[in-house]
């Protein structure tokens, strides 16, 4: 366990973040390492664990029923996979594939959630992280969805 | 650092096309030597008026290297005049008139890091600072090229950035907004590679060109980051008529991108560089 303690404090995500409040995020993680072509989860399945990426890339991918999945998003390390995790009915809404072999951990989202709502500071401290995530990939989807590539 | 123009700057000299590369299924690569006389030199970052004869005429920014025997253009069919330039064939004959404008900071931004950031089309006008750059490599820190294109088929020099991915002493990163499961590079926009490639912000020169709205990204990533604003260089495009400043057809609130620009200090425009208005 302190050896994931250690991962999670040296991890950009966790910049910051107090001893305390790293050793209850590491009281809820484990290892995981995915061979290229596997999947992190899947859409519609239960979002009940987020990653962080140590090593590796991470695609994510929506399907259209006779159509090629299309990748819409990468993420590489230091990387975020998964913010299904925080919002109710958990359920994630893409797949993640890894285009290569990733090595990540995984926080279970049961656990983390429970403490989040014994610890509101810890609760407070992860909503300032996954905050700015989720404005920051906003604003990539409004370019994206620009097309400002394509002819005008 | 700006070349001298003809003397003339409003007659177009007679060219002859040499290579022409079709780069994508609308984008054009065109070789243009003169006619009669030496090309006149000029800085990255230029552009050229080409005149396509009894069609009309447009600014395209020069895409070579200033160390070449000819002018290269890489010209998109979006238009009647770029449409007949990019149909050209070797031997054709083509005016120009140039070059003209401001150029990237490749002298002042030496002993620092430099940052590329270019998107879709955009990567044209910065290669000839990418070329300089990498020609005196030792006189630069970090050298970082970042692009994005809108999917992996339309990528522009894709075999030139595979060349600069084999060195080692420039970080490259590609990214498309949109790709199938074949793809594995990035997929993303391409402000958002910025916080994950090293470089020192409080030592940087960042060169940025592409459609206005990714350039607004970039800036506000760059900034994130700590680059300051009279490092961030910017390629700004306008309807350019006359090139030298008199028609006024690219009017860019107090100044004109023809003479003020096409490259310039994102603190010197950073009050109207959003301004929908403008």
């Amino acid at each position: 366990m302190e050896g994931l303690e250690h991962i999670l404090t040296e991890h950009p995500f966790f910049a910051g973040f107090s001893a305390e409040h790293s050793q209850l995020v590491a009281g809820c993680a484990r290892n995981h390492r995915f061979n290229a072509g596997e999947y992190l989860f899947r859409e519609g399945g239960p979002a009940n664990e987020f990653f962080l990426i140590r090593h590796g890339r991470v695609a994510l991918e929506i399907v259209s029923p006779g159509q090629t999945p299309i990748v819409f998003e990468t993420l590489g390390e230091g990387q975020i996979v998964g913010a299904s995790w925080l919002v109710p009915p958990y359920r994630w809404m893409s797949d993640a594939r890894a285009v290569a072999l990733t090595r990540a951990i995984g926080v279970d989202a049961a656990c983390l959630r429970n403490k989040c709502e014994t610890d509101h500071h810890l609760g407070y401290e992860m909503m300032k992280r996954f905050l700015p995530i989720l404005v920051q990939r906003l604003d990539a989807t409004r370019l994206q969805l620009l097309d400002v590539y394509g002819k005008r | 650092m700006a070349a001298a123009p003809y003397p003339d700057p409003l007659a177009p000299q007679l060219y002859r096309v040499g290579r022409v590369r079709r780069e994508l299924a609308d984008t054009t690569t065109l070789e243009l030597a003169p006619v009669t006389g030496p090309r006149p030199t000029f800085e990255p970052g230029q552009f050229n008026m080409l005149y396509a004869f009894g069609v009309g005429e447009i600014a395209i920014s020069i895409s070579g290297a200033a160390d070449a025997a000819h002018f290269v253009h890489t010209v998109r069919n979006v238009g009647a005049v770029s449409a007949a330039i990019a149909k050209l064939e070797a031997g054709a004959t083509i005016g120009v008139r140039g070059p003209f404008g401001t150029s990237w900071p490749v002298v002042a931004a030496q002993g620092a890091d430099v940052l590329f950031v270019a998107g879709g089309l955009g990567l044209a006008p910065l290669r000839p600072a990418i070329y300089h750059v990498l020609a005196n490599r030792p006189r630069y820190g970090r050298v970082v090229i970042l692009f994005g294109s809108r999917n992996p088929k339309d990528m522009l020099y894709r075999r030139e950035l595979e060349q600069w991915r084999q060195r080692l002493d420039v970080d490259i990163e590609v990214t498309v907004d949109h790709a199938d499961a074949d793809w594995h590079g990035n997929v993303g926009v391409v402000p958002a590679l910025i916080r994950r490639v090293a470089f020192d912000p409080h030592d940087s020169f960042a060169l940025v060109c592409g459609p206005e709205v990714m350039m607004r990204f970039t800036v506000s990533a760059l900034r994130a980051e700590g680059v300051v604003s009279d490092r961030i260089y910017l390629s700004m495009e306008r309807n350019m008529k006359c090139a030298i400043g008199l028609c006024g057809h690219c009017q860019f609130g107090p100044v004109f991108v023809c003479k003020d620009g096409p490259v310039m200090r994102f603190d010197k425009i950073a009050e109207i560089f959003a301004m929908r208005e403008i």
